[in-house]
């Protein structure tokens, strides 16, 4: 499946369209909705946040904008197109890196290529992408001799080799201890602005969102519908400490009903 | 022979006392020569009680390597590497040496076990030495019947459990009767086995190949059971199609499992492999066990046993190799 995204590759990004989309899962016949008709759109090299408790229901958005699942009602389309099942221009970083473990890193990485039957064609890109991920050294290692750090850059190597144009990152440093966390926030910032391509990163960390992303949209409660969307309009690299971002940190913490902490 | 130890050790021309380690190495060296030099003496000395052959040769044989692990022991200061290494085996040595002068007392000197149903080692030499033609052609059959079998077997329990993983449709006619056939001992299928097939040689192969098949169908098919749905969702979200997602993820990913539905599947087939080749094939180890019963001439039982189970340790053996070639990403389990 070829999507519209392939054919306009001089412009990087996609325009992601969610429109009135609601979720449910069937829990042994009782329906359990998730989402609650959602409506926004990200624009083409955007990088939206999508801020909100822990158990909302912005993991379940993030799946069905890979298209690992239909939506029960309402619909989601890439640059118009709607989506019909997974693409390797929409790649997923999750919070486990997921590594196959038979694999050594640079097979890791070369997956995506390797599926699609690229490898050949496109293989100088798995030693370009460990580069960039400065994980040259770490070629032939396996997962089980990695830090989870490390883990995790693999991961996102996985996903970049593929040159999306839509990067779905689901909470990818909540496992990471807070340092690691924060050199990869600066990190993937920097290839994202190289790069180009849409973002949508799951956070339930509003540091992470107001550093990292142009936009934060913040949701609910499950089911889980949108309660703001700010716009963070600052120049890179920022710092926690602007009085700015302490403010919409304020702001955020007030919408999610945590405003006596902090 | 401490002293040849002191003057190796003092190298620097100081005169310097050999580690107590070095003496404990050359002692045990010494300890394990002497009872086999003993065993030696038993075998060649003593009279035996009855009609046995190839003693005189055992015990120069006995002799020669007890009088080399004395000299091993003697020399061992000038050759501290070479002791090491030795020292590794020497307990196992003595054990041994003690065991056969006891075994050679108890047999051919005294007859304190039952005779003949306990043959003295140089019984057991003679079978070595005079039909080791026999022994030879019945081991390459067993292992050749054992080979067919185990690998047909292994292959089509992998394709059936591999299917039961993916397939729900095949799941739903292959699993029931997989339920009622597998846990059955194949051996139970022997007497219709022989009649049914062409030969008893065919027949055996299907036996071997269906005990083989079920364990490694079922751990297979639990293997692909439960490999992570992330991978999957990987692997999908990557672009991978249906061939990649059973060839690149699910079959990787259970192959731990196989290779337990492996081990316990090989172990299996040699109770099977020699029960055939009691009750019909004529050829093989279990069909030499059984001839050699018939004459009564049980050295050659013993012997074939321990050929026997040098074989099995052989073949299990070499499946461990197969397994850590291909699953070295795991940390290392189990050594054999």
């Amino acid at each position: 499946m070829v999507s519209l995204a392939h054919d306009i590759s001089t412009v990087p990004g996609v325009e992601i369209a969610v429109k009135d989309v609601s979720h449910r899962f069937d829990l042994e016949g009782a329906p359990l909705p998730v989402l609650d008709r959602v409506n926004f759109t990200a624009q083409r090299g955007e990088f939206v946040a999508l801020l909100g408790p822990s158990g909302c229901g912005k993991s379940t958005l993030l799946r069905l904008v890979a298209g690992l699942e239909p939506p029960t009602q309402g619909g989601i389309t890439a640059n118009g197109e709607p989506i019909a099942g997974p693409d390797p221009s929409r790649v997923v970083v999750f919070q486990d890196p997921t590594l196959f473990p038979w694999r050594n890193v640079r097979d890791n990485v070369a997956l995506g290529l390797e599926a699609q039957g690229l490898l050949k064609l496109r293989g100088a890109r798995v030693e370009e992408t460990l580069l960039l991920v400065g994980l040259e050294d770490f070629a032939k290692a396996f997962p089980h001799q990695l830090s989870g750090g490390m883990a995790q850059r693999v991961a996102l190597a996985r996903a970049l080799v593929n040159d999306p144009d839509l990067l779905i990152l689901d909470e990818p440093l909540g496992k990471l201890d807070s340092l690691t966390r924060l050199s990869m926030q600066g990190e993937i910032v920097n290839l994202w602005r190289r790069a180009g391509f849409t973002v949508l990163l799951v956070t339930h960390d509003i540091e992470e969102a107001l550093l990292m992303a142009t936009r934060v949209i913040v949701f609910s409660e499950r089911p889980a519908s949108i309660k703001a969307d700010i716009a963070i309009d600052k120049p890179y690299p920022r710092h926690r400490d602007d009085p700015d971002l302490v403010a919409r940190r304020r702001e955020i913490l007030g919408l999610l009903g945590l405003d006596a902490s902090w | 022979m401490s002293l040849v130890s002191i003057e190796a050790a003092s190298s620097g021309g100081a005169p310097a006392l050999p580690s107590r380690e070095t003496l404990a190495r050359a002692a045990l060296a010494i300890a394990a020569g002497a009872a086999w030099l003993f065993f030696a003496f038993v075998t060649e000395n003593w009279p035996d009680v009855g009609e046995w052959g190839r003693g005189p040769e055992l015990a120069l044989a006995a002799g020669g390597f007890g009088g080399a692990l004395v000299f091993a022991g003697l020399l061992g200061g000038f050759f501290p590497r070479g002791a090491e290494r030795l020292r590794r085996y020497t307990p196992w040595l003595l054990a041994l040496g003690l065991f056969f002068t006891l075994w050679q007392a108890t047999t051919a000197k005294f007859a304190l076990l039952p005779q003949p149903f306990f043959p003295p080692p140089h019984a057991l030499v003679e079978v070595f030495a005079d039909d080791w033609p026999k022994l030879w052609e019945s081991v390459v059959a067993s292992i050749r019947l054992e080979l067919l079998g185990f690998v047909a077997g292994a292959l089509a329990g992998f394709v059936v459990g591999v299917s039961l993983g993916w397939s729900r449709a095949f799941g739903y006619w292959v699993h029931p009767v997989m339920r009622l056939i597998g846990p059955m001992p194949s051996i139970a299928w022997l007497p219709i086995a022989f009649f049914a097939f062409p030969s008893s040689f065919s027949a055996s192969i299907f036996l071997i190949g269906l005990t083989t098949g079920f364990p490694v169908a079922v751990l297979t098919w639990s293997g692909v059971a439960s490999v992570n749905a992330a991978y999957y969702d990987v692997a999908r979200t990557l672009g991978a199609s249906r061939a990649f997602l059973i060839f690149k993820v699910a079959i990787p990913a259970a192959l731990p499992h196989v290779f337990v539905g492996l081990f316990m599947g090989l172990g299996a087939s040699f109770a099977v492999l020699v029960t055939a080749e009691m009750m019909g094939v004529k050829a093989g180890l279990g069909f030499y066990l059984q001839w050699a019963q018939g004459w009564a001439s049980y050295a050659n039982m013993y012997a074939a046993l321990l050929v026997m189970s040098l074989m099995c340790s052989g073949l299990i053996t070499l499946l461990f190799r197969l397994r850590d070639r291909l699953l070295s990403w795991q940390k290392a389990e189990v050594q054999w």
